[in-house]
Order: C-alpha cells, then sequence, then structure tokens
C-alpha cells in the first residue's frame, strides 16, 4: 500500500494550485461579493480540462483517475468553495452520469462541449418537496408522440443561472414510487424550460444557485437518459460519485482556514508575543491539522474505492460525513483564533466559515450519511 | 517551423530565505520550478507553432530531477524534451553550460529559431543566450518582449531601459524573453497525463552530443565561484532621532549604502 | 575532471560545509558527509571547513600569459551621442581597480560622430580611449561591436574589460566572452584585486539576491565583467587631464551586420500593477486630505516610485482603490515601502510586511508601524516627507523626469 502521489497526481496538484492561487484566490473575495457567476473563470478550467477531468478521451476529456479529480477539487476548494463546486457539479453530477448512462449518440452530442467547458451542466434532482426524501418527486414526465412533457419545479440547482445542459429527474410512472423517476437530458433552449428565482446564499455565493421551471417543457424522447424508471437509481449512483467532490471540496476549505490562522497566529501579538506561542491556540491549531489530513485520507481513500470497486457508497460517505462536519469545525475554530477580526469582512475565514456549511448539507445531509453507513453495517 | 526551446529548472528563489543563525539558504521544501523567463520563452514557441505549424523541441541541462520540468513543458504542449544529463557537464560556468547546449542543439540538428528565458533566477547572468549564438554563429535578439516571424525573419520589439526598439533578424537567430513578453499557458490535466504516461525524454550524456572533453564542466569553466555569503542583514528597527534636515540626510545615507536607492 | 572528495579523519561532522553549499549538495548522514549529485564542485565548502577534510581533485590550469595582460578597461556606452552614467561611474571603479594593479585605464568609444566625447572620457578618468567613429555602428548592434572590440582586445591585450549591465552591456559581453572564450562575470555590484594573486574578485548577487557570491576568472584574459549601474562612484571632472585617443581600424562588413534595426521608440515605464513597483510610498490616516497626498506623490515621483494608501485614505476618499495596500487592498514586496502617517494596523502590515525595506514616518512613537520598520521617523510627515524629498534631490538621487 503506498501513500505517496503518482508522477500525474503531483503534476495535477502543482498545476490545480498554481491556477487557483493565481487565477482564482484573486477574485474569490469578489465572487463572494457580489454573488456574481464567475463563467470566465469557468471557461477557463474547461479549456485546462478541469471540467471534465474524467470523461473519457474520446469525448474529450483527460480521462484521469478519480484520485486525481479530489486533488484538484481541493486545490480550488482552496481557493474559492463556490468555484470548487461549480468544477465538482460538471463533472461529477453531469459528466458522470452522461459517461456511465448516455448512449453513444447521447455522449457525442453532449460530452465534448462538457468536458472542454463550452457549455456548462447542473443537476436537477432536489424538488421544494424532495430533499433527502429525493424519492418524492413531483415533477411529472409524460410521454407524448416523439417527445416527454415535463412539468415542475427544482431548486437550490448549483450552476442553474449559467448552465446549458441539465440532466432532470421526474416521474414517468407516480405508481412506482421511486422506481418510477425517469433522468433526462434537458437543453436549457428547450420549450417551456426557465430559469426561476436565483438564492441569495449564506454561503459558497456564486455558484449560480437558483430554480428550474418547468412548464409544458417539450424534451425530446431521444433524450431519455438511461432506461424509465431508471432515474432514481442512476441519481442515486450519481450522488455517491459527487460526494467525493463535495468531501474534497470541505478539506479545500478546512485547509484555506487552517493556513489563514497559520498567518494570522504569528503575526498577532498580544501579552508580548504572537498569540501562536500560546499553548491554547497551538493546541487549536494542532487538532485542526490533524482533522484535515484524516479526512483527506478519508477522501483518497473514496476516491480509490471509486475507480477500482463496484460499490464504494460506504466509503463516499464516511469521506463526506466525516469532511464536511470537520470543515465546519475547523473553521469555526479558525474564526475564534481570529477574535474580533475574524468576524469582520476583512478576513477570510468570515467567508470560509459561511462557505463550511453548506458540505454539510448537500449532495446529501450528514443525516443521510449516516443512513447509508449504517445501512450498509446493520443489515 | 522547428523551434527550438532552452529551459532551465531552477529552486523558486522567490521563496528562499536566509538562515538568521548561518545566514546561509535554507533549502528545504523549496520548490523546484520551471525558470520563470524559461516559461515565457515555452510560450512563446507554442504561439508561434499554432500560428506557423511545426514542431517544438524542449532542451534542459540538470540533474535528473530536472525531468520534472520536462514534463510540465510537454503538458503545456511541447512536443518533444530532451536532458542533458552526465556528471561531467557539473561544475560548469556559462562558458561551458552554453557549449554543452549549443552541441546539443546541432545534435537535434533542424532548427529554424532558438527560443530561451533573458535570465535564470539563480544564476542571473542571462549570458547563456548569447553565447549559445555566438557559438551557433547565428543572430542573437535579447530583451524581447513581443515575436513574430515573418518572410523568414524574426521580428521583435526588444526592450530598452528607456523605451523599446523594433528589430529583425533573419531566421535561424536565438531570441532571449523578458516576461513582460506573455503570460504563459497552464498545463492542461490530458496533457499531465500523457507526459507521465507516454512521454519518454532521453537522457544525452557528453559523448551523445559530440562535446570535447576540455570544454565541458568544471574543466572548460573560465570562472569559478571563491565563496558565498549571505548578504548584510538590515538592522531592524532603527530609530533616527534629531532635526527634521539632519534625520532626512541620515535616512537617504542609509537608503544609498543599503542600495535600495542609488543613481 | 575536477570533483570534489571528503576526508574522514579529521571530520567531527560539525555541518559547516552544509551550510555553505550553494546548491543543498552536502547532507551528514551519521558520521558520514555524503556528497550528492547536486555538486558542481565550486569549493565554497572547501573554504569554511576549519578540519581540512574537504578538497577539490582535478587538474590545475595554469594562468595562461597573465603577465603580458595590462591596463583596465571600461566600454564607454553612448546613447544619441551621450555618454551613459554607468561608464562615467565604471571609470571612476577602474581608476581605482588601475591604482591597485599599477596599470593604466582604457576606455573603448565605439559611435558615429562620437570622437569629441573621448575628451570627456579623459577627463573623468581614462588614460586612452580607443575611438571607432563609423556611421554603420551609429546605433548599438551586436555584430558590428562585438567584432571592434573582440579585435581590439586580440590587438592590445588589456587585464580587465568593464561593461555596463544594461540592455547593451548584457547583450555584447557575453557573446565577445565566447568568442575569446573568456570567464565574463555578471551585474557585479563590488570589484576589488585579490592581495594575494592580484586576481580581479568580483562580488555579485544570486539566487534573486539572496546570496553574495565572489567570483574569480583564473585562468583567461581579460577578466570581463558587466557591472551594475549606480553602485560605483565615478570621478569628479578634472579638465586639466590629458590622455591619449587612437582611432582604431576594423573593416565592418555586411555579413558582420547581423540584426537590423527599423525603429527606436522612447516610452515612460508604466507600471501596472502596485506589486511590481520597487518603490511605494504610502500615505494613511495622517495625511489628513486628499490635498495632504500632493507631498506623497511628490516623494514618490521623486524615488521614482509608486504612491499606496493605507483603508483609511481608500475610504475617506483620499486616494483610489487600486492604491489600496493591507488586508483587503493588494499585497506588495517592493525592495522600500515608506509608510506616512499609517498606524500599522495588523490588516496593512498584512499587506507590506514583506517589503524588502520599510521605512516608517509617524508623529505617534508608539505607532505599531514601528515593529516593523526598518527605519524610523517619529514627526509630523507634512514636515518630513517634503524634507525628505529635499534631501533626495540635494543628493542627486532623484528620479524625477
Amino acid at each position: 500500500m503506498e501513500f505517496k502521489l503518482s508522477k500525474e497526481q503531483e503534476m495535477m496538484q502543482k498545476m490545480a494550485k498554481e491556477f487557483a492561487d493565481k487565477e482564482i484566490a484573486p477574485l474569490s473575495q469578489e465572487i463572494d461579493k457580489t454573488h456574481k457567476f464567475p463563467i470566465e473563470l469557468a471557461r477557463k478550467m474547461g479549456t485546462l480540462g478541469l471540467m471534465g477531468m474524467m470523461v473519457e478521451p474520446a469525448m474529450g476529456g483527460a480521462g484521469c483517475d478519480t484520485v486525481c479529480y479530489t486533488i484538484a477539487i481541493e486545490e480550488l476548494a482552496r481557493a474559492s468553495a463556490a468555484v470548487a463546486i461549480i468544477a465538482s457539479v460538471n463533472n461529477s453530477l453531469v459528466c458522470y452520469p452522461l459517461q456511465k448512462n448516455a448512449t453513444e449518440d447521447q455522449k457525442k452530442s453532449y460530452l465534448p462541449d462538457l468536458a472542454s467547458g463550452k457549455k456548462l451542466g447542473s443537476f436537477g434532482l432536489t424538488e421544494p418537496g424532495a430533499g433527502t426524501d429525493a424519492g418524492s418527486q413531483a415533477t411529472v414526465a409524460v410521454k407524448k408522440d416523439n417527445e416527454y412533457i415535463l412539468n415542475g419545479t427544482k431548486i437550490f440547482i448549483t450552476n442553474a443561472t449559467n448552465a446549458d445542459t441539465f440532466i432532470i429527474f421526474a416521474m414517468t410512472d407516480k405508481a412506482k414510487g421511486p422506481k418510477g423517476i425517469s433522468a433526462f437530458i434537458v437543453e436549457k433552449t428547450f420549450p417551456g424550460f426557465s430559469i426561476g428565482t436565483v438564492e441569495e446564499l449564506m454561503g459558497i455565493r456564486g455558484s449560480g444557485q437558483a430554480e428550474l421551471v418547468m412548464d409544458n417543457c417539450r424534451v425530446p424522447a431521444g433524450n431519455l437518459l438511461g432506461a424509465e424508471g431508471a432515474g432514481f437509481g442512476i441519481a442515486m449512483a450519481t450522488l455517491d460519485s459527487g460526494r467525493i467532490g463535495v468531501a474534497a471540496q470541505a478539506v479545500g476549505i478546512a485547509q484555506a482556514a487552517l493556513e489563514e490562522c497559520q498567518r494570522y497566529a504569528m503575526e498577532r501579538e498580544q501579552f508580548g508575543k504572537p498569540i501562536g506561542k500560546f499553548q491554547a491556540i497551538q493546541w487549536m491549531v494542532a487538532d485542526m491539522a490533524t482533522e484535515i489530513e484524516a479526512a483527506r485520507l478519508l477522501v483518497r481513500k473514496a476516491a480509490y474505492a471509486k475507480d477500482t470497486q463496484k460499490r464504494f457508497s460506504a466509503e463516499a460517505a464516511m469521506a463526506k460525513l466525516y469532511a464536511s462536519e470537520m470543515c465546519m469545525r475547523v473553521t469555526v475554530k479558525a474564526v475564534q483564533i481570529h477574535g474580533g477580526y475574524g468576524y469582520t469582512k476583512d478576513y477570510l475565514v468570515e467567508r470560509l466559515i459561511r462557505d463550511a456549511k453548506i458540505t454539510e448539507i448537500y449532495e446529501g445531509t450528514s443525516e443521510v450519511q449516516r443512513m447509508v453507513i449504517s445501512g450498509g453495517l446493520l443489515k | 517551423m522547428d523551434i527550438i526551446c532552452l529551459m532551465k529548472q531552477v529552486p523558486d528563489t522567490t521563496d528562499v530565505k536566509i538562515d538568521p543563525k548561518t545566514g546561509t539558504l535554507i533549502r528545504e521544501g523549496v520548490p523546484s520550478i520551471i525558470n520563470p523567463e524559461d516559461k515565457n520563452a515555452i510560450e512563446a514557441a507554442l504561439v508561434l507553432k499554432e500560428k506557423h505549424g511545426g514542431k517544438i523541441v524542449c532542451i534542459s541541462m540538470g540533474p535528473p530531477q530536472a525531468e520534472d520540468a520536462l514534463r510540465e513543458a510537454y503538458a503545456m504542449g511541447v512536443d518533444e524534451c530532451v536532458l542533458l544529463c552526465d556528471r561531467a557537464f557539473a561544475g560548469a560556468d556559462t562558458l561551458a553550460t552554453s557549449y554543452a547546449l549549443a552541441m546539443a542543439i546541432k545534435a537535434v540538428g533542424k532548427y529554424d529559431i532558438i527560443i530561451s528565458g533573458r535570465q535564470a533566477i539563480d544564476g542571473d547572468t542571462a549570458q547563456i543566450g548569447p553565447q549559445i549564438a555566438e557559438w551557433l554563429k547565428m543572430p542573437q535578439i535579447t530583451y524581447a518582449r513581443t515575436l513574430e516571424v515573418k518572410d523568414n525573419k524574426a521580428h521583435v520589439e526588444r526592450l530598452l531601459e528607456d523605451g523599446f526598439e523594433v528589430v529583425e533578424a533573419p531566421l535561424p537567430c536565438l531570441v532571449t524573453c523578458v516576461k513582460e513578453m506573455n503570460k504563459p499557458r497552464y498545463p492542461t490535466v490530458s496533457r499531465i497525463l500523457k507526459a507521465c504516461k507516454e512521454l519518454k525524454i532521453p537522457f544525452w550524456n557528453a559523448q551523445q552530443i559530440n562535446a570535447e572533453k576540455s570544454r565541458i564542466g568544471l574543466d572548460g569553466s573560465a570562472t569559478g565561484v571563491k565563496r558565498t555569503f549571505a548578504p548584510e542583514p538590515k538592522g531592524l528597527g532603527k530609530m533616527l532621532t534629531g532635526k527634521t534636515e539632519d534625520v532626512v540626510k541620515q535616512l537617504v545615507k542609509h537608503l544609498e549604502n543599503d542600495n535600495i536607492i542609488n543613481r | 575532471m575536477a570533483e570534489l572528495k571528503w576526508k574522514p579523519e579529521n571530520c567531527a561532522q560539525c555541518g559547516e560545509c552544509v551550510g555553505a553549499c550553494p546548491y543543498g549538495a552536502l547532507e551528514i548522514v551519521g558520521d558520514k558527509v555524503i556528497i550528492k549529485t547536486t555538486c558542481t564542485a565550486c569549493g565554497a565548502c572547501v573554504d569554511s571547513c576549519a578540519s581540512d577534510c574537504l578538497e577539490i581533485i582535478g587538474a590545475e590550469k595554469k594562468v595562461a600569459g597573465a603577465g603580458e595582460h595590462k591596463n583596465v578597461w571600461v566600454f564607454a556606452e553612448q546613447r544619441d551621442g551621450k555618454l551613459s552614467k554607468v561608464a562615467i561611474q565604471l571609470l571612476g571603479c577602474a581608476h581605482g581597480l588601475a591604482k591597485e594593479l599599477n596599470q593604466q585605464v582604457g576606455a573603448i568609444l565605439i559611435g558615429h560622430n562620437i570622437t569629441k566625447l573621448a575628451q570627456e572620457l579623459i577627463h573623468r578618468g581614462a588614460n586612452i580611449v580607443y575611438v571607432f567613429d563609423d556611421p554603420k555602428v551609429a546605433q548599438y548592434s551586436t555584430g558590428p561591436y562585438a567584432k571592434v572590440i573582440c579585435e581590439l582586445i586580440t590587438k592590445e591585450r588589456p587585464n580587465i574589460v568593464l561593461y555596463g549591465a544594461t540592455t547593451i552591456g548584457r547583450d555584447l559581453a557575453p557573446r565577445i566572452a565566447r568568442r575569446l572564450n573568456l570567464g565574463l562575470t555578471a551585474d557585479c555590484t563590488e570589484l576589488t584585486i585579490d592581495k594575494e594573486t592580484r586576481f580581479l574578485l568580483q562580488t555579485r548577487p544570486a539566487f534573486g539576491g539572496n546570496v553574495m557570491a565572489t567570483i574569480m576568472s583564473p585562468t583567461t584574459r581579460p577578466q570581463m565583467s558587466t557591472v551594475r549601474p549606480g553602485i560605483m562612484k565615478e570621478l569628479e571632472a578634472d579638465p586639466n587631464k590629458t590622455g591619449e585617443v587612437e582611432k582604431v581600424k576594423v573593416d565592418i562588413k555586411e555579413e558582420d551586420m547581423l540584426v537590423k534595426i527599423l525603429q527606436v521608440v522612447k516610452e515612460a515605464k508604466k507600471i501596472a500593477n502596485l506589486d511590481e513597483a520597487r518603490i511605494i510610498v504610502s500615505g494613511g490616516r495622517g495625511v489628513g486630505s486628499a490635498d495632504g497626498f500632493k507631498v506623497i506623490r511628490e516623494l514618490a515621483e521623486t524615488l521614482g516610485g509608486e504612491v499606496g494608501g493605507s483603508r483609511v485614505a481608500v475610504e475617506k476618499g483620499w486616494i483610489s482603490q487600486d492604491h489600496q495596500v493591507g488586508q483587503t487592498g493588494k499585497t506588495v514586496r517592493p525592495d522600500l515601502y515608506i509608510a506616512c502617517g499609517i498606524s500599522g494596523s495588523i490588516q496593512h502590515r498584512a499587506g507590506m510586511q514583506s517589503s524588502k525595506c520599510i521605512v516608517a514616518i509617524n508623529k505617534n512613537p508608539d505607532a505599531m508601524i514601528f515593529k516593523v520598520a526598518h527605519y524610523g521617523i517619529v514627526g509630523d510627515l507634512h514636515d518630513v516627507v517634503p524634507a525628505l524629498t529635499e534631501a533626495i534631490k540635494a543628493a542627486g538621487l532623484s528620479k524625477k523626469q
């Protein structure tokens, strides 16, 4: 068993880190302040191949492994959680289900543009009445001639404001419950499709979260993703993959918080010396660093499991659960270490704590993760 | 177009610090990078290739770990890489290094233009480019901040202290770039994978480039380091006191002595 | 081939050699000193070892014809018929070196209609001026200039040749060094004559200025250096000094003119970002008003630097946001940061504390800024800053156009 990064993982990390430090970090506070979607950054990431890292080369991706992917997401998140989730959604929640479930024609039509960043993707599962209870889909899809007519709304959809391609889930057979859910590839130009309310968020501001409105939205039958009724399975498998990305994002946010504290603790002097010389602060920093490293290892193990095992739900859930709760603990400590200054918008930790919270909620709340983990252990 | 890029792997000197106790460089944890102005050179080569088609060969001289820097150059888009690696090259000053690189260029054989950065951030000499150009008996254009090729000529805006000059030289010629020339692109994910999975980087030794032993390494060097030392650390927190006219004069003297301001 | 060898007999593993190595090539493992492949046999460690445990073994080269090379020369760079400042400074330096060596000072003057400048060079310290006056060399170009100087060096055999480390000097000198197989040291900040060997000791910064190296060219003559402008002190012009002017004859052919100059454009250097400025003069609460920034600007212009401001100054509208330095502004690392009327809150310090040299001017002797300043002046910036501007002008250091 080796803990060393391979040459390509090292090179990925170097590239992602440089890109994050030079291109993303200088803009991160502005993005948070204005809540404006950083579309130029998304395109730049696209040209470097960061929006479809794991997509097969034949479809315009790089075909890299999941460990590489999590390394890249962690570095992006270190600079901006919002930018990281934009990339993560595109990679894990859009490219991945297409890669796994689309027909050759569908792949050819959508993957190359999504992988290159020419087009942006979004994942529409959550509804006003279907969050953790994702199976209670109210959006319906009725087959009519060579089309499906979709009616319903989705909320809290990341990338929605700027996306071109949406994976939308809808009921094709209400009687079958979750087994009656189907997945569709919906383009924003399809008649009857529109973006509704744009959310004002506490954190990951600028990630384009908005409502999707389908009002007799006409989707060609050829855009059914997978078989009718296979939608819920596709959603769950996709979320298994997506939560590894979120876990990596959480590690990145926490790492940024730690680095801020390392700097601040040696600059801020009280009682005649840097506060970093006091044991109270030293122990806080030690705990933060240890937890981050533990979470990072869980993330990499989950990524490795996804690449090498048939089932990786437990590993993914553990990584997401631990990393997100750790991220919240670490960012809270980080604000504490910064004292009053950490409560002002001058300091990054004020934003990091706001960005951290969502990692415990989206792509499966911590409660859901606990359900998944215990479900596999207590049968 | 056949383009040759010259590149050096260097320690990131912006991160380098002096150990206050020993007065020497702290090298631990200092990352190795592609010399920044060589990255500008690689970018310039990529732009030329995009416009005129052709091939870019990137040559570097260094220890085996310099391979990583060449992989990065490949991941940026160069087509082939060569590492000049031989114990016999060690201890070389710019005369011996430029000779070895010139012989390597001759061994590559085909080239229309040679591009390198103006200077490396560790040696800071800016001598390699012109010395290679002399050995190969070709025109040199240094301090290039723009580079175009038209009618088989290199067309360059050459930076001067108080402006710039527009110059032209027939190909083949050697151009050294300054950082103002361009913003180097990042490696892409797919090229990174290719660089690690597919790219084979040949290591060339002195024999393979027909280098005369007496012209390489320490034997081929005309300069030698007598000693290295840390620059005088600045006194921290010197309060200047007295009448305003005197105090400002003191300050000016200090700043001049510290080489912060000069004529 | 020269190689570093370690002798274990007297070694106490003190580690001095490890510290002295500029390439990190030595490591102490247990009771052994390991020499890594990054060793360049530079010999810095040999000097550092008090117990003689290290030596460079390899062929010792004899200094060829050292006795036959005489005199210290300066390439007297001129542009548009005007001698560059560095040429005059180098004559001052050459004068000192020549005195040590009991030799003469020569100057090389190349250009068109520039023969009249020879007298100025003599007044500034040259004993002999070699002039090549020809329309073909009206503007600097590598090919013809290198040819003239190479032929001159081969004929006259100087001991030392100095060039300014300018866009001309750093383009020209290496070409000459390669053609004549000479040692050349770049961007020197100090030149002295070694007491024993009488060699030129050339000291210059390396590793981005983090390390100083003293270099020698023991086996090749002349010894050549490019010298950083603004370091050496020129001699006062003495109109009574006399010297020789020798006209040089060199045949410049078409094939020597390698590069064609199409156009020369004079352009003021525009700093795009505050982070690229070498010098920043910054104002804070103590400035008091937008008008108050006039003295800050004046000082900045005199130093050839940029203007910065603290958050307070920006919020009060005294200066625009792109000048803001600090936690919510820019992080800068100039060679010189002058903080005027800035208290030095932690937010501001975060943006400038890595500056090479920090000067603080503040009325309050307890201001936090003095904790990070290299030089501090307690006083009203409205008195101190204009006085400082005047002192710089009086010392002849003004960079104002």
